[in-house]
């Protein structure tokens, strides 16, 4: 016993214990208010689900019945695949030119750098940029869907490019050297070795862009501008769940307000699924 | 001063030579090999020779090969030994343009192949390499891809055609002496091999594209003893078909497997001679000094 190590000092384990003590106090805290956010999202909007209020629009009636939200769903659903489809592909591009061929180069720094910049711009300027560059100058008429996509797109580009370059360092360099090794052009070594390698990765970080957009109000208030109707045309005005959302919200009867948070957790519940779907894709990824 | 070499100029003619490779496409075929284990499933053919004069390489400012020329045989193993960083690893990824992929490297100087200088004008990298297959540290199977299209993906990568997929893998599994293993699953994933398996996998892969070179880069370091001796039996077996240059960081490996051994310091190369001879009367203080162990 006495040629034993010396135990752990009493004032280490009470140092030990009080630090574990205030990290846990710490995230409880940080988790107060989410839940409190869901609580509450689910008390009040649950009650506001029904059959109706999905298959119906909203009628824009002050009195009789207010409709339901199902403009409002599918012109968010048409706006972010829109949206998806500009900026997956450009966002993708840019991650392979930075990862494979721009590498250190001084351009390619910049063009990091802007990027960066890029994820951290609210919003609302986006929304504004699309309304002075693409509402005001009138081109193809004035408030339209597709205006909105754009800048929902120039919303999600940067994630996109940011999550992609970091999956595309991941792809092993000892796979780039074995292709080249065999006689492999390299843009077949992109094509047929880095892409598949990647794509799990690619596709979690796209969806999670998805994610970031499908709840955003701002970047369509000046682009989209609000219809009750349902519009499959993205070249005319459209309904949003945010849009519908802030316009109910501010509404004077209770009905309407209900419907704003039936609208929200209808909003929330899409973008879970999107994120869970992320998340499954991630986890059958080969590069983990 | 005139330089000892005459340099040969590259004629269109030569390039053809390179992508085609010349040489007769005969080949055994694994159907020999399953009447018993004695059957040869590697048909000798010729490698090429490969010349190295007053190479030069460069990682930015770094000066990692100093003016080396060598002389490798055809249808020879070569082992390069050496301490850690001495530039032997550089120096082989040379030969099959390896080298210049590193960001901020080139080398200088020449390497021909039999008659055909690699780094002369208009040689395109990618022609080099099917010709002079590369065999790395680590193994390094495509993850998404089975063992059958890892070993096609040579075949694929260069866009090669009017090949006969089914049976070149059979051949290159067979080669590699990994054929009686895998022939029930070769859907299933390369990556699921074990290491020494994975290895062997690799050596098919680089078999498969028909070089006439291969370079190994120390090609046993991540394996296990038993799994080495598999892959220094293969390398017997493909001196037949192919000039193999292997560097290695164990001595004993350099010993078992290789007809002429070079001996490498501080980027330059001492003293490359018989591989007896170089473990038993080296020339060079040095390289008897590293032999024995006193360094390195």
């Amino acid at each position: 016993m006495s040629a034993g190590l010396p135990a752990v000092a009493g004032r280490r384990r009470n140092a030990d214990r009080a630090a574990r003590a205030g990290l846990l106090v710490l995230t409880l805290v940080a988790l107060v208010p989410l839940v409190l956010i869901v609580f509450e999202l689910l008390s009040k909007g649950l009650g506001a689900w029904s059959w109706t209020f999905f298959t119906t629009d909203p009628t824009g009636r002050f009195l009789g019945d207010p409709g339901g939200i199902r403009s409002a769903i599918i012109g968010s659903i048409v706006m972010v695949a829109i949206a998806t489809a500009i900026a997956v592909p450009i966002g993708i591009g840019v991650a392979l030119y930075l990862v494979e061929y721009g590498k250190s180069s001084r351009f390619a720094d910049v063009v990091r750098y802007f990027v960066d910049v890029m994820t951290g711009v609210p919003s609302v300027v986006f929304g504004l940029f699309v309304y002075i560059v693409l509402v005001v100058s009138q081109i193809g008429g004035t408030f339209a869907g597709w205006k909105g996509s754009v800048a929902l797109a120039l919303l999600m580009l940067p994630v996109v490019t940011r999550s992609g370059e970091v999956v595309l360092n991941l792809v092993p360099d000892g796979l780039r050297e074995a292709a080249l090794a065999l006689g492999a052009p390299r843009w077949r070594v992109v094509a047929r070795i880095v892409l598949p390698t990647a794509l799990p990765g690619l596709t979690t970080g796209s969806l999670l862009a998805v994610a970031r957009a499908a709840g955003e109000t701002a970047p369509l208030l000046f682009t989209v501008a609000f219809v009750n109707g349902l519009s499959l045309d993205p070249s005319a005005r459209m309904n949003s769940l945010p849009l519908q959302i802030f316009n109910d919200v501010g509404q004077a009867q209770d009905r309407l307000v209900q419907r704003a948070w039936g609208a929200a957790l209808t909003l929330v519940v899409l973008i879970l699924l999107v994120t869970l779907l992320a998340r499954f894709i991630q986890k059958r990824s080969r590069l983990a | 001063m005139t330089p000892p070499y005459t340099r040969p100029t590259t004629s269109p003619k030569d390039m053809t030579e390179l992508e085609t490779g010349g040489r007769d496409p005969e080949r055994a075929s694994v159907a020999e090999r399953t009447d018993g284990a004695q059957a040869r499933v590697i048909a000798p053919a010729k490698g090429r020779t490969i010349a190295l004069r007053d190479l030069n390489a460069y990682y930015g400012d770094t000066h990692a090969v100093r003016g080396v020329s060598l002389d490798y045989a055809a249808n020879q193993v070569t082992a390069m030994i050496g301490p850690s960083g001495c530039g032997k690893s550089t120096l082989v990824r040379c030969i099959n343009r390896m080298h210049e992929e590193v960001p901020g490297a080139r080398a200088e100087g020449q390497v021909t192949l039999d008659d055909i200088d690699i780094y002369g004008d208009g040689v395109d990298p990618t022609s080099v390499r099917r010709v002079v297959g590369m065999v790395f540290q680590k193994p390094n199977p495509f993850p998404t891809m089975s063992i059958f299209d890892n070993v096609a993906a040579g075949i694929r990568l260069s866009g090669t055609r009017g090949v006969d997929l089914r049976e070149r893998v059979e051949w290159a599994l067979a080669c590699a002496g990994l054929w009686d293993e895998v022939r029930d699953r070769l859907g299933a994933p390369g990556v699921g091999l074990s290491g020494g398996q994975q290895q062997r996998l690799c050596i098919a892969r680089t078999i498969a594209v028909e070089p006439e070179v291969i370079l190994m880069d120390e090609p046993c370091s991540a394996l296990d003893p038993i799994a080495t001796l598999r892959i220094e039996d293969l390398i017997q077996d493909l001196k037949e078909r192919y000039t193999i240059v292997i560097v290695t960081h164990n001595m004993q490996q350099a010993a078992r497997v290789a007809d002429t051994t070079a001996f490498m310091l501080n980027g330059e190369l001492i003293e490359h001679a018989p591989t007896e001879k170089i473990f038993s009367q080296p020339a060079d203080t040095r390289t008897e000094e590293y032999v024995t162990g006193k360094f390195g």
